[in-house]
């Protein structure tokens, strides 16, 4: 049997053999006087899914809000270190964060489609850019929709509201929205968390689908989850990056007590 | 037990099903350890009900592999254990079967003890004895680093099946000689050959059973490696 036609989870994989899409050094964020991320130090491979987790507050969230420095948006926020985009600094001064967003786009927790036609709101992103060509925004659109396996679902309905929408239909629309501009890098917070298990399924089969074209940062509270779609799970806690291996390792045999009582439910 | 950390689950329920099946995993192998020891004590004093009883018993130790692998099941489906846990349950998994198949083998050393021999034929049956108390004594070590899940007293069992498979070598040459000797006692010490035989399977399932509480306690799969660098993973 090839690599090829193995199923992904059963893959032999490496860390030392992937290519690094981002990479964090020495990265340190402080809230007023609390430090929330401690001399963090991480790649994400390209095209592959890296999972987030950790107990709340650990900071998993804070962390994947750094690849796109959406902390900029926070008051009292210092960051020391750095977090590279393919060999570029994304916290040096000559970085547009506008751009950056463009290529690491984020989805949320909970579905945040626009008050707009399900059409407009795939679209929101390249009129920004200022592309008005119907016939580009129709296949982008409808490109977009299949990505996110929701074309079928609203292919008829295309110019109705946004909201009419199921939440896991929302998320995907979402998720198709993200993925419209054509992003390198795509972040999900919590990304099913909001939804029911059969919506969830599809946002993970979707996850497996993106992750062929996409590099893909994933948070969860869901350790099963993880287990389900991601390649590589980074276990943090209270600020510190625990452990970082392959999802297969952390799951079976992880190095680290810390690590092992968390996934196997023994946190006091 | 608690050095194991195998129940400080936050889920009080999740800690009561793992010490429910880790109890029933002993009770089976204490059942299977007497089937044992009555086979033997049957065929050493030629007990015909005694070997009856060990054969009829051997259905409790079915029921037990039965009962036992719909527990593991059950937690598997609805806990979805996970490293530690997980590897756990796979090693109670496989030494059930592992187990089962010594109380058969039990089971065929009893049926030897319903036949009659001739004091002359009794010698045969001495050596067979010896063998037969090296193997329990095997069975209940590693029975008990499974429920310690000790890697160096499973080291010492997984190192003991040579020694038995020794035994047998010199038990079945000893055997042939009497064959030859009087070709008319071949359908009696062929019993004891097959029970003899029961004994050395005995003993490389007690190895298996060794192998899965180094796995668990180790992490990493050692069946099928040369006793040298399994005892170089068991110790590193």
């Amino acid at each position: 049997m090839t690599q090829h036609q193995m199923p992904y989870s059963f893959m032999e994989l490496d860390l030392a053999n992937e290519k690094s899409k981002m990479q964090v050094n020495d990265l340190s964020l402080h809230y007023g006087n609390s430090l929330v991320l401690k001399n963090i130090n991480l790649i994400i491979p390209e095209k592959r899914v890296t999972a987030f987790i950790g107990p709340s507050g650990c900071g998993k969230s804070t962390l994947l809000r750094c690849f796109n420095r959406m902390n900029d948006l926070v008051d009292n926020c210092r960051i020391s270190g750095e977090i590279l985009l393919d060999e570029q600094n994304i916290y040096d001064k000559s970085v547009d964060v506008a751009e950056l967003r463009r290529s690491v786009g984020m989805v949320f927790q909970k579905p945040n489609p626009f008050p707009k036609t399900i059409y407009e709101n795939v679209a929101y992103g390249l009129r920004l850019q200022g592309i008005s060509d119907r016939r580009v925004l129709d296949e982008v659109v409808e490109t977009s929709l299949k990505s996110a396996a929701l074309w079928a679902e609203v292919k008829d309905r295309l110019h109705e509201n946004a909201f009419g929408l199921s939440g896991g239909q929302q998320q995907r629309l979402v998720i198709a929205r993200a993925i419209a501009i054509e992003p390198d890098v795509l972040l999900l917070d919590e990304p099913a968390s909001a939804l029911d298990p059969i919506s969830t399924l599809k946002i993970e089969e979707l996850i497996c689908e993106l992750k062929t074209r996409y590099t893909i940062v994933i948070v969860t509270h869901n350790m099963q989850q993880a287990a389900r779609v991601s390649d590589y799970t980074a276990f943090m806690y209270m600020g510190d990056l625990v452990e970082f291996d392959t999802t297969n390792k952390i799951f079976t045999t992880p190095s680290q007590q810390q690590t092992e009582d968390y996934i196997t439910g023994r946190f006091g | 037990m608690d050095k194991l950390n195998l129940t400080k689950h936050i889920s009080s329920q999740f800690n009561d099903e793992i010490e429910q099946v880790r109890n029933h995993v002993m009770a089976m192998g204490g059942l299977i350890e007497q089937q044992l020891s009555d086979a033997l004590t049957a065929i050493a004093t030629s007990d015909a009900e005694l070997a009856q009883q060990v054969i009829a018993n051997d259905l409790l130790v079915n029921d037990w592999e039965i009962k036992i692998d719909a527990e593991c099941t059950r937690i598997i489906a609805k806990r979805q254990p996970a490293a530690s846990d997980l590897r756990l349950i796979m090693a109670i998994i496989k030494a059930i079967s592992d187990l089962e198949r010594i109380g058969d083998e039990a089971e065929r050393i009893a049926r030897v003890g319903l036949e009659s021999f001739s004091s002359a034929q009794q010698d045969l049956l001495i050596n067979l004895e010896n063998m037969g108390r090296h193997v329990a004594q095997m069975l209940h070590e590693v029975l008990d680093a499974f429920a310690r899940m000790d890697v160096e007293s499973a080291l010492a069992v997984y190192k003991e099946d040579k020694k038995v498979d020794r035994e047998y070598e010199a038990i079945t040459r000893q055997l042939m000689t009497y064959m030859m000797e009087d070709p008319r006692s071949i359908p009696k010490i062929m019993n004891v050959l097959w029970s003899a035989r029961a004994l050395e399977r005995i003993g490389d399932r007690c190895k298996n059973v060794s192998e899965y509480v180094i796995s668990f306690v180790k992490g990493r799969d050692v069946r099928h490696s040369d006793a040298e660098s399994l005892e170089q993973k068991a110790r590193s």
